[in-house]
């Protein structure tokens, strides 16, 4: 089991390598610096540019910036940003336990909802069940997030009014400091009647949003990795020994049928993150998604850059997570490779 | 299906519960963006400037909903004879906010103003690097170019000594980046080794102090009982971050915030039917304009540039473009601004003079280019259609524009370089005087035109009326001056002058004295909630 960590851990070294070059790079290939970008009409003279820039260490050649930034990042140093004068890191911390708050409660959703639903329609197959559920999940996969979320604003906040219609608490009656920085958590601390229940209230509906995608999926998964596993001997012979339907899905069919659902799963951990991004600027979710964004118009160089190696290191890790996972699942592959 | 039932239930309660009775005055705000620090002489932002505008003061203030100037922290001051002293007295009295990190001892006095001043103009000050310190405002103000000294008196008095008359520079003082911090707790950060706390963490004089701040999520402020001028009349604000403008407005309609920035043009007609909803408007104080480069012939021919200005039709660009959110402009400077002139006669759309003139001067079959912008401004929402529809007239007199965009810091760069020929720009005003948009026209002594000047224009008579107007206070001698740049600018038409844009502030029928600024700002002293 070590050597097979061990061999996973050396693979993702050259990953990491290759995203803080590519991130570094791309971010200084879009037009116009820092300076430049915030500049209104009025533009700025080349010798103040050149002043600005140097106090930002801009004028160094680019290989240079490279190295010291690689230099600052092996002595765990992301950088400030250059917009707030905050330390990358702090302020990444400060906003991703809303992501994970959002990204969790997707999953959550998609896993509870997803499974079920490809088991129907795989023991259902072909009856309108299931032509119901994969229509609805081909839907759900092909939905654009943006106008998903939108829709579902107008109608559940804006024309029934049963949720709020974003922001992750009612403002004016709680008020209470962060500290762990979920709000379900914190919500329960304050103590203040009710804060709980809001703060469920404001999930409901990003969650549905960021989880429409990893749901469809999931459940298009598990129905055909239910289908194949439907097929077996194994299942037979359990259907003939006479045990009840119950114990013959749910045990013997749905426990092998989920391993390829587990490694999807661990896929939607990528879809998760690009989803919240959007899901997170439609319903003002204080995540890194938003603020990713907003670091790239304003060429927050070092809070962009650190943002996103922070980020993929965390879904690097995830993935090897998922692996190891796997490999107890499923103890073949531990001797794959 | 039970459980459905109860989850609906726990719903419902949850949203009477919403609707229980509010107890103090609390007025959401719905704003769209997270400030980047709560200091308006680093900040280059209007989201930013907003976030901080409550908590602080100026010497001298414009009057909410205007451009007027009006007495701030100083009391009233006076200019001298030769316009190069302007003495303040300081208002006494004035308290500072206090946080769990400082508590002040002392009122605000002329080491405050001078604290505030001195940071951004004297590099060997203590705190002028502090924040990454590119004081952007305070330099593109030219007040390094203007300020000979700033000098205590007294402890209320303030004497600002000039190079050289400047009657804008009383404005300027209007703005944000002129606000005066406390100098009390500067000392105090500093002694601390917490200098930056002072930009994070702000004490100010002004009606609001913050009480927290949450990245993109929530800004928390509450009245200061001390206010010099009295109580705000809201107890609570709070700026709800909220970046998505059909989510505002959905905010808006669910009294989830009361007060909107900046809707989507597309939503203006359900505003305004909506009976929940005030739809507040005010012509904008910005000029958006077509700049022709006198460096690239046969642009330097008055009669060519004169033609473009027949060629076009305005009309048909303001009821596409601007939806009928603006009004056609004529000069170079907003009707909202005072030295406005009347007088001037546009241009009429005449296609048939316009080739008459093109052939006169001996222009046929012009090729050129025509730049538009990538990004939607206030002073112009959409630059590519409104590229199309010129490209369209231009082509009936015979004068064939390629369309050229780059990426919009680089755009900028490249027009203020002279690259273009034909290139769409504007302008929104910082403060209200006719200077701070004539100056976009303006030339150096020696007849080169300035950065900004992306027509690359200059008449003599045109900038000398501009450099001698700064010098004098009297307000109608300078209209004078400003009404005869008027004439020349149109005679001469080194722009086609497009529109001004009107600005659209959606607020709920609950709140009370709300105005819609010129200037762009969002204000909340004075305004209540029913």
């Amino acid at each position: 089991m070590l050597g097979f960590i061990l061999r996973r851990a050396a693979i993702t070294l050259p990953t990491f390598l290759a995203l803080m070059f590519i991130t570094f790079m791309l971010i200084r290939l879009v037009p116009g610096d820092p300076i430049e970008v915030r500049r209104g009409e009025r533009g700025i003279s080349p010798e103040r540019l050149e002043m600005l820039r140097h106090e930002m260490g801009l004028d160094q050649p680019v290989w240079r910036q490279f190295l010291d930034y690689v230099w600052n990042i092996l002595h765990g140093d992301f950088g400030t940003s250059i917009i707030s004068h905050e330390k990358v890191v702090t302020e990444f911390l400060t906003l991703f336990p809303a992501t994970i708050e959002l990204s969790l409660a997707a999953m959550l959703l998609a896993v509870v909802l997803g499974i079920p639903a490809g088991v129907i329609a795989a023991v259902r197959r072909g009856t309108p069940y299931d032509q119901a559920l994969m229509g609805a999940a081909l839907t759900g996969y092909s939905m654009p997030i943006f106008w998903w979320g939108l829709l579902l604003i107008m109608f559940f906040s804006g024309y029934l009014g049963w949720t709020p219609v974003s922001g992750r608490i009612d403002l004016i009656k709680y008020y209470f400091e962060p500290v762990t920085g979920f709000m379900l958590i914190d919500s329960l601390l304050s103590d203040q009647e009710g804060a709980f229940l809001d703060a469920l209230r404001h999930l409901i509906l990003p969650a549905i949003v960021l989880g429409t995608i990893p749901l469809a999926v999931i459940a298009r998964m598990t129905r055909s990795s239910m289908l194949e596993v439907l097929e077996e001997d194994y299942v037979r012979t359990a259907r003939a020994k006479g045990l009840s339907p119950f114990r013959v899905i749910g045990i013997h069919a749905l426990r092998n049928a989920l391993i390829p659902v587990v490694t999807t799963i661990g896929l939607q951990i990528t879809t998760l993150m690009a989803g919240a991004v959007l899901t997170e600027t439609i319903f003002s979710w204080p995540g890194v998604g938003n603020w990713l964004i907003e670091s790239i118009s304003r060429r927050d160089y070092p809070a962009l850059q650190g943002g996103i190696l922070l980020i993929s290191g965390i879904v690097i890790f995830l993935n090897l997570l998922i692996d190891m996972l796997y490999s107890i699942i499923n103890p073949r592959i531990r001797h794959a490779r | 299906m039970k459980a459905v039932r109860l989850l609906a239930a726990a719903l419902l309660g949850t949203t009477m519960l919403a609707a229980g009775p509010a107890m103090a005055k609390s007025l959401v705000y719905c704003s769209e963006g997270s400030p980047e620090n709560f200091n308006p002489q680093i900040n280059t932002t209007g989201t930013s400037f907003d976030a901080a505008r409550g908590i602080y003061n100026q010497l001298v203030e414009f009057e909410r909903g205007t451009v007027n100037v009006i007495p701030g922290l100083a009391e009233k001051y006076s200019v001298s004879d030769d316009g190069k002293t302007i003495t303040f007295n300081l208002r006494k009295g004035v308290k500072f906010h206090s946080s769990k990190n400082f508590k002040p001892t002392r009122d605000f006095n002329a080491d405050d103003v001078l604290f505030s001043f001195n940071r951004q103009w004297k590099p060997d000050h203590p705190y002028h690097k502090v924040s990454g310190g590119a004081y952007d405002y305070f330099n593109d103000m030219s007040m390094p170019d203007l300020l000979e000294s700033i000098e205590k008196k007294d402890d209320y008095t303030v004497v600002f000594k000039l190079k050289e008359p400047n009657a804008p520079i009383i404005a300027n003082l209007a703005m944000d980046f002129a606000t005066i911090m406390s100098a009390e707790y500067a000392d105090a950060m500093l002694k601390a080794g917490t200098p930056e706390k002072v930009d994070q963490e702000p004490i100010g004089t002004g009606p609001f102090q913050l009480v927290n701040y949450q990245k993109d999520a929530v800004i928390r402020y509450k009245a200061f009982p001390e206010y010099w001028g009295g109580k705000a009349k809201i107890d609570d604000l709070v700026f709800a971050i909220t970046k998505e403008p059909a989510a505002r407005l959905a905010k808006l309609k669910a009294n989830e915030c009361q007060v909107m920035i900046a809707p989507n043009p597309a939503d203006l007609t359900a505003i305004k039917a909506d009976p929940q909803l005030n739809l507040l408007e005010q012509a904008g104080l910005n000029v958006g304009y077509l700049s022709m480069n006198f460096t690239k012939p046969p642009f330097d021919k008055k009669e060519v540039r004169q033609a473009v200005n027949m060629a076009i039709n305005k009309a048909d660009i303001m009821k596409e473009v601007y939806q009928g959110a603006g009004q056609p402009a004529k000069n170079p400077i907003p009707p909202t601004i005072w030295s406005y002139s009347e007088a001037t006669k546009d241009y009429d759309y005449n296609p048939d003079k316009a080739k008459e003139m093109l052939k006169a001067a001996g222009v046929e079959n012009l090729e050129t280019d025509l730049w538009w912008m990538p990004v939607s401004r206030p002073y112009n929402p959409n630059a590519k259609r409104m590229a199309e529809m010129m490209q369209s007239d231009l082509a009936k007199v015979g004068i064939n524009a390629k369309l050229v965009s780059y990426e919009w810091g680089e755009y900028r760069k490249r027009l203020q370089a002279g690259e273009h020929q034909l290139g769409l720009l504007g302008w929104t005003g910082d403060n209200g005087d006719p200077d701070n948009f004539f100056f976009l026209l303006g030339c150096s002594a020696d007849g080169k035109p300035n950065a900004q000047n992306i027509a690359k224009w200059c008449s003599k008579e045109f900038n000398d009326g501009l450099v001698k107007a700064r010098t004098l206070s009297d307000k109608e001698q300078r209209t004078a001056i400003y009404e005869n740049m008027q004439k020349i600018f149109k005679e001469e038409a080194p722009w086609f002058t497009i529109a001004h844009s009107t600005v659209f502030e959606p607020i709920r029928k609950e709140v009370v004295d709300y105005k819609v600024s010129p200037l762009g700002r969002h204000e909340f002293y004075g305004v209540d909630v029913k």
